[in-house]
């Protein structure tokens, strides 16, 4: 593949596309700037059994993660990594897979919602999932997505209500993205009955695709999830082995693992 | 100015002061900030929650504080100076008018725990204060540098049977306490209460906390009605860090003809060098870098060293209704001296951040020769005597 950005699939129809071959799918996340070669990361990532990638824009204040993702994101930037430079860098990436990028409001507030989704879609990015925007701030931002052809990820817990559900559900894009836990990003043993029960319920509020992220660390907890929701985001599990040195081809092998565990997973079609 | 009607009132269900305020928090935390703005509305319109809260405020932090007439300082300056004494509250600063309605709050919707951050240490003391009086637990974030700088505080609030918990991430400071006090409030919103500590965060923390502390300015204009002869100041002049004693005060001179006056930390000036931006659930003016990455405050003092404004405070500037100038840390030393020997009264270095500017313009256009202003004085000195003691060396 040589130019690659149009070669890039936007990311809700990907994912149904997937559910309906009966595939879980698997969503890795890097800080971009995690390391000088972050990049080739994201590649072997995608080569490994990636269906989307997770790229979190490093910031300095980021309220929702726990310490593995903090500590990425402090390190990119006290390695000079900022959003333009993120972003021109994806631009450069080689894949077949859509782009996510993560992030908190001040980035895209920064530099205004329209311009910001502009540079996603120049960057060749398929959706944006920004993290501490609520449904109720996040009408401007959905439109200026929408213009610019940027699917929006909006995010429920399970202390969302049921009517809340449906409308992220609603005025989300992509799929939605699905709060295993009542906290911050990090990894867990096993999950709570509440993931089950909220990705129960999202389910039955619509027909978007729908993804468990939050305290995924490998393949058992990562098939837990998926036996209830139509894939996983594993975050803190690969940046914590980033962090500790690992190389990407070490890290792939994790997401390798828990290709084959969700590959494992028979599941009635549903009608 | 005619625009006061929908100046310091009720931002709303969507907690926006003009383009400022909100709510940008992560969805786990809607459920929690909708049924504490529901609670608050309640209780706020409940007169049994507010005869309550005002009698906790007289039986036990010792409300009213006094309006004291500064006489030598006056003759001095040649304008009438009269200071606002929240330094005489219990734990010595206003803090604890905003820790005690909503820990009455917290525990009118059966939370059982207060979470709280605190920079210098004394909204973080205040809030294990009235823990340990209604017996609920209270654990305080507080960066590990600011746990090493202000060693008393956090074994005052030991010594309350607060926890204290050390944040090592980021600049170790102010910003990072408060980050890491919304992460663990994410994982127990149901059975915690987060104290916030300044009219900042989501909706409806900006609003309710000047609430909490309009009554410091509502006692303050009873106060110089009877001490002016014209009833009301000049000009009232406050200390603005996150904006919490400002925005209580000004709350009470809003609706007159009194010029309103905050004054930021050079070092943390928000709204003088800052760009508008969102921190910490709300949208307001922000020091930040190119990037859009949040940058540090460095001021003498610790209550100001936070690289945002209270959303409302921006409004304020916006609209003109509230004038925003600094002072620098040589400034204010010096104000604090000049206070201290002249009045006999040791105030915090973030109260004399606004003696400072009353120092510096008395005797100009801003405040002229026999003109009237009223200081809110937001804290006392003790806390700061060994820090100044090595600054004045
Ligand atoms: C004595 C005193 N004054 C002022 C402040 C700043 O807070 P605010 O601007 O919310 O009044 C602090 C904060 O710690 C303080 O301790």
């Amino acid at each position: 593949m040589t130019t690659v950005t149009l070669g890039r699939p936007p990311l809700e129809r990907h994912l149904r596309d997937h559910r309906d071959q009966g595939r879980k799918a698997l969503v890795p996340y890097v800080t971009a700037g995690v390391t000088p070669g972050w990049t080739g990361l994201v590649e072997a990532l995608a080569d490994a059994g990636a269906d989307a990638i997770e790229i979190g824009l490093p910031y300095s204040d980021p309220m929702l993660e726990g310490t593995t993702i903090q500590e990425a994101s402090q390190r990119a930037l006290d390695q000079g990594m900022t959003t333009d430079r993120a972003l021109a860098a994806v631009a450069e990436l080689d894949l077949n897979v859509p782009l996510v990028v993560m992030t908190y409001s001040n980035l895209i507030r920064h530099r205004g919602a329209g311009v910001f989704c502009e540079r996603l879609a120049s960057a060749g990015v398929s959706g944006l999932i920004p993290v501490d925007t609520p449904l109720d701030e996040a009408t401007p931002l959905l439109a200026a997505a929408r213009s610019h052809g940027i699917e929006t990820v909006l995010i429920v817990a399970p202390s969302t209500p049921p009517d809340r559900i449906e409308a992220i559900a609603d005025q989300g894009s992509g799929f939605v993205y699905a709060s295993t836990v009542m906290g911050t990003t990090g990894e867990r043993t096993t999950l709570g009955d509440q993931a089950a029960d909220l990705a129960t319920r999202v389910r039955a509020a619509t027909d978007r695709p729908v993804l468990m992220g939050f305290g995924i660390s490998g393949p058992q907890t990562a098939a837990q999830a998926a036996r209830h929701a139509d894939g996983v985001i594993m975050g803190a599990a690969v940046m914590r082995r980033v962090l500790a040195g690992e190389s990407a081809n070490e890290v792939a092998g994790l997401v390798r693992e828990v290709r084959t565990a969700l590959d494992a997973i028979i599941e009635p079609r549903w009608p | 100015m005619t625009q006061t009607a929908s100046v310091l009132a009720d931002p709303g269900a969507d907690g926006r002061f003009g383009a400022f305020g909100g709510r940008y928090v992560p969805e786990a935390l809607i459920p929690a900030c909708r049924s504490l703005e529901r609670e608050f509305r309640s209780a706020w319109s409940d007169s049994a929650f507010r005869e309550h809260l005002t009698r906790t405020l007289a039986v036990y932090a010792g409300r009213p504080t006094p309006v004291t007439p500064a006489a030598r300082l006056s003759a001095e300056l040649g304008v009438t100076v009269l200071l606002k004494r929240e330094d005489l509250a219990h734990t010595g600063s206003h803090k604890i008018n905003n820790v005690l309605g909503q820990a009455l709050l917290a525990q009118r919707r059966g939370c059982t725990t207060l979470l709280a951050e605190t920079g210098a240490g004394q909204h973080g003391v205040a809030t294990a204060t009235v823990g340990a009086l209604l017996g609920l637990d209270v654990t305080v974030f507080m960066g590990a540098k600011d746990v090493e700088r202000q060693a008393l505080n956090v074994f005052r609030m030991e010594l309350l049977g607060a926890k204290v918990v050390p944040v090592t991430s980021g600049s170790q400071t102010l910003a990072d306490a408060t980050s890491e006090a919304f992460r663990h409030w994410v994982g127990q919103s149901e059975t915690a209460h987060y104290c916030i500590g300044s009219v900042m965060g989501p909706h409806p923390y900006p609003w309710m906390v000047r609430e909490f502390q309009r009554v410091i300015g509502e006692e303050a204009r009873g106060q110089c009605a009877q001490l002016l002869p014209a009833g009301i100041p000049d000009v009232v002049v406050a200390c603005v860090g996150g904006g919490s004693n400002a925005a209580g005060t000004f709350a009470g001179f809003v609706g007159t003809s009194a010029r309103l006056v905050g004054v930021e930390a050079a070092g943390g000036a928000s709204i003088g060098n800052g760009s508008p931006g969102i921190l910490h659930g709300f949208e307001s003016y922000l020091l930040q870098n190119d990037d859009g990455q949040v940058l540090e405050a460095h001021s003498v003092s610790a209550g100001l060293d936070y690289p945002g404004v209270g959303p409302e405070h921006a409004h304020l500037a916006d609209s003109g209704r509230a004038t925003y100038v600094s002072a620098d840390d040589d400034e204010v030393l010096a104000a604090m001296v000049k206070l201290a020997r002249t009045e006999g009264i040791l105030g915090a270095l973030e109260s004399c951040h606004a003696v400072a500017w009353v120092l510096r313009a008395a005797g100009t256009d801003e405040l002229p020769t026999s003109s009237t202003v009223l200081v809110t004085l937001s804290g006392r000195g003790d806390k700061d005597a060994a820090q100044v003691r090595e600054l004045l060396k």
